[in-house]
């Protein structure tokens, strides 16, 4: 055995070496390889909820419009211009032309309509083929899509719905080849053709997947030759990886690990404010079944106590006293590691209505054991702390978030017992109010104040066994400010509006806001051209090396 | 022989059925559904119960196996309820990744855990025995998630010698035929592709067979021992047989049915049990799908997954105990 190890293992170093040769080869070729923390699910942009598989389909597809760089305002994208009419039911938007998809065919209302169609019409000959997640949540609103000209389409509205244009920006209606779905069928998820600035190339399951530039895209190329999603699920193996070089970038960095990444000259951290709250719910007591599915509470949809009813909780006092209980500042420091900044209000700061004048409750143990002695909890009580296992991008670490504010609120008599279960059933259990309180955040979908403020603090979201209102914050006036901001396209009004209903919210104490969770990725110094995008897509049209 | 075979290929019957159904009754009766894996925050009570319908979801669990088990005899073993992919293509896309890493951890975990032992017998007592044990011992200790990182910081990052995880230099390119990467570019000439592939192998290799290693150490050598003590070694040595023929072609043999035994346990182990060398060193292998269909609720993948693994064990359970008539002729099956 000795006789043949050595000689092999020099032949072996031997071959390593000539390989060199190929690797001179791939300078010519710009490559840029990104690490992401999970394999995408599905490549039908209508079809998935999941970031890992948006991450990968924001290069192949487009919409009608898309957001600024680095920002949720919107811009022509695939449509050229629109109007909505004034009863505000009806958009009317022109069609960019001249637009190929990456199979060849031609842009135009037919695709449009198509894209739309196969998601609300039960009897679409596609519609079988997919769940449509996003289409019942975001786009309900939508009647119809109907083509009014070869490049142009109207999209009547159930309602008038201010919102409605930011989402036209989503990924769940973005603009797919019809010719494609039909070659392919109910496999259509496996072969995206959209009309974006690179094209599919293969997808090696839980390995990566290899996009490549569109030489016909309508405008100019991208600079990028190829684009290489990897998986790497470990955050540390991630880092390692790039900073060996082996990747040029990834997402979500271990905050442990900010300190390594500045020090090292190779490597450059984008930074930016996340559109994401996360927070401490408290479950205020009463939700509603919506028995008859229309997500509003109906005058026969009487409030009952949720399964989670607490006593203590349903005090607003109490409330308060958690509030001032808690050092988020502390947290926001020590366990966001300066990834985020302190929230006070239910949306990040730069949305649209944000009120700034609302008043941050300070940390102030004393004032806490002083609101609870007056509402007749002296010497405070026991009661349970829902916290999810999984790393979220408003929170980076739960369970140690979670051991802070237990010991936080244990100087001020209050008890609190860590209740873990895994993502699946956190979600079933606290969407049905199984909880007195629970940890929770929520990421942005489309950029619109609505997209918050109503999802997550409309008292219509608090119906047991699908609540966005994990609070079960059931004050009507909050809901009407809602209902109407929604209906209006007056911006000015629509701030005003969302202003007040924060100032409401804050009254009533439902949550402690925790933080803002800042949007963080990792790229060699020699990628330019990246720019952060709120909603957290990735867009690398821009990207070039150095 | 031939019948010894085909009766315990039958026995794989019996063992898929149980195995399967108690691998579905516990993902079913475990709390979450994959609907709201699928919808996430977003999901609406109408949406939930559509697609629990489609899927069949709230019927019997009884009729849910079922149908599952009239798909599998013919051949299909449904789609993923997360990825809507067939549950057959999401495992063999996996599949050779799998296979090729546990063979290359157990080669290492022979060639070196084997050599080790015998060394170590050959020579008890001394300074070498003590420390080719005291390594066993830290490397039945050591985590392979921190060994992993560990492997790679310096021989990846510090060193720049071997890269870290993936299966091959995503810049060259290489074409695959079976799956198995190695075996592919030796099949396509492609001797670029040969190297990174190999390469790739090493780390997550080592890390993976660092307890079997260390096991085959210590049964090699406690095996060896009881054979060297034995009459006939005696006799060989008395017959003026060098050391080192009596070690390699006498007693190596005789103590080898302990350890076929355990390569064989660890084979099974590993092909199913790499979930922690697979996610530190993102290899895409059958143990991270399974694990996260499970954290999913994806149950036709899960059940799919374990089938697989059912099968797996019972053929190289089959096949380590056909090993042993090889290795001792006295051993007979009818």
């Amino acid at each position: 055995m000795k006789k043949i190890f050595l000689p092999l293992l020099c032949l072996l170093l031997i071959i390593s070496q000539m390989t060199g040769c190929v690797e001179e080869e791939k300078v010519k070729e710009k490559i840029l390889i990104f690490g992401m923390s999970g394999d995408a699910d599905k490549l039908d942009p209508a079809d998935v909820t999941d970031g890992e598989s948006i991450s990968r389909m924001d290069s192949i597809f487009e919409s009608l419009v898309e957001y600024t760089s680095g920002g949720t305002d919107i811009q022509p994208a695939l449509a050229t211009s629109w109007n909505v009419s004034s009863d505000g039911l009806n958009i009317t938007l022109n069609l960019r032309e001249n637009v190929k998809f990456h199979d060849g065919t031609d842009f135009n209302a037919d695709a449009v309509v198509f894209s739309f169609e196969r998601q609300y019409n039960t009897s679409h000959p596609y519609h079988e083929y997919g769940e449509w997640a996003y289409w019942g949540y975001m786009f309900s609103d939508i009647e119809s899509v109907e083509k009014s000209k070869e490049y142009q389409v109207i999209i009547h509205l159930k309602n008038p719905n201010a919102a409605m244009m930011t989402s036209l920006a989503m990924f769940t209606v973005a603009i797919v080849s019809p010719t494609n779905a039909e070659k392919w069928g109910e496999d259509v998820f496996k072969h995206p053709v959209g009309t974006g600035p690179f094209e599919f190339v293969e997808w090696v399951k839980d390995d990566h997947i290899t996009l490549k530039k569109n030489d016909n895209y309508w405008r100019d190329p991208p600079k990028l030759d190829k684009l290489i999603f990897r998986v790497i699920e470990d955050p540390s193996s991630r880092l390692l990886a790039v900073q060996a070089g082996e990747i040029h970038g990834m997402e979500y960095p271990d905050p442990a690990s900010f300190d390594i990444i500045k020090a090292d000259n190779d490597l450059q951290l984008l930074s930016q404010a996340g559109m994401n709250v996360g927070y401490l719910a408290m479950n205020t007591g009463y939700g509603y079944y919506d028995d008859n599915e229309n997500g509003v509470r109906d005058d026969d949809e009487p409030w009952v106590k949720t399964p989670g009813y607490f006593e203590p909780l349903t005090n607003v006092s109490v409330r308060k006293a958690i509030n001032y209980a808690i050092n988020k500042t502390s947290i926001v420091e020590n366990l966001y590691k300066g990834t985020a900044i302190v929230a006070k209000n239910g949306m990040p700061p730069f949305m649209l209505g944000y009120n700034d004048d609302v008043e941050d409750f300070e940390y102030d143990p004393e004032k806490a054991i002083e609101l609870l002695e007056e509402a007749g909890y002296p010497n405070g009580f026991n009661t349970t702390l829902w916290v999810m296992p999984v790393s979220r991008p408003y929170m980076f670490d739960p369970p140690k978030i979670a051991e802070a504010i237990q010991s936080y609120l244990a100087d001020v008599g209050i008890n609190v017992e860590l209740y873990q279960i895994d993502w699946s059933t956190y979600l079933e259990e606290t969407e049905n109010g199984e909880h007195p309180m629970c940890l929770l955040g929520w990421t942005g979908d489309n950029g619109d104040p609505d997209n918050f403020m109503n999802v997550l603090y409309g008292p219509n979201s608090a119906s047991i066994g699908t609540a966005g209102n994990v609070a079960f914050y059931n004050r009507s006036e909050v809901q009407d400010k809602f209902t109407q901001a929604l209906k209006i396209y007056d911006t000015d009004e629509r701030s005003r509006l969302y202003e007040e209903a924060q100032v409401l919210i804050h009254q009533d104490a439902p949550f402690v806001y925790l933080a803002h969770a800042t949007q963080n990725i990792v790229f060699r110094s020699n990628v330019k051209g990246y720019t952060l995008n709120p909603t957290e897509r990735k867009f690398f049209y821009e990207v070039d090396f150095e | 022989m031939i019948l010894y075979i085909t009766k315990r290929l039958l026995q794989l019957i019996p063992v898929i059925l149980g195995v399967t159904i108690i691998a579905f009754s516990l993902i079913q009766i475990a709390p979450g559904d994959p609907a709201r894996t699928m919808l996430g925050q977003h999901a609406t009570q109408k949406e939930i119960n559509e697609i629990r319908d489609r899927y069949g979801l709230d019927e019997p669990i009884i009729v849910q196996y079922g149908i599952w088990l009239s798909g599998v005899i013919r051949g299909d073993l449904g789609r993923s309820i997360i990825t809507n992919d067939l549950v057959v293509n999401e495992i063999s896309s996996r599949f050779p990744n799998t296979i090729e890493l546990t063979i290359a951890a157990m080669i290492f975990a022979i060639l070196i855990g084997g050599v080790a032992g015998i060394i170590s017998a050959s020579k008890q007592y001394s300074i070498t025995d003590y420390t080719v044990m005291g390594v066993a011992l830290f490397g039945i200790s050591m985590p392979v998630f921190w060994l992993g990182i560990i492997l790679m910081m310096v021989f990846g990052v510090i060193l720049g010698w071997l890269p870290i995880g993936g299966r091959i230099d995503l810049f060259i390119p290489y074409q695959r035929i079976t799956g198995f990467m190695v075996l592919d570019s030796i099949i396509t000439f492609n001797l670029p592709a040969l190297v990174s592939s190999i390469k790739h192998l090493i780390l997550p290799a080592v890390a993976l067979g660092t307890i079997p290693m260390a096991m085959i150490a210590r049964v090699t050598r406690s095996s060896m021992l009881e054979v060297l003590r034995q009459d006939f070694i005696r006799t060989e040595r008395a017959k003026g047989l060098s050391e080192r023929a009596v070690i390699y072609k006498h007693a190596v043999r005789n103590a080898m049915v302990p350890v076929v035994t355990v390569i064989g346990l660890n084979f099974g182990l590993l092909l199913a049990g790499a979930i922690l060398t697979e996610t530190v060193f993102s290899w895409p292998g059958l143990g991270r799908l399974v694990v996260e269909a499970v954290y999913e609720r994806d149950y036709p993948l899960v059940v799919g997954c374990i089938l697989i693994f059912a099968i797996i064990f019972v053929i190289v359970n089959l096949i380590t105990d056909i090993l042993y008539t090889y290795i001792d002729p006295r051993i007979k099956y009818e």
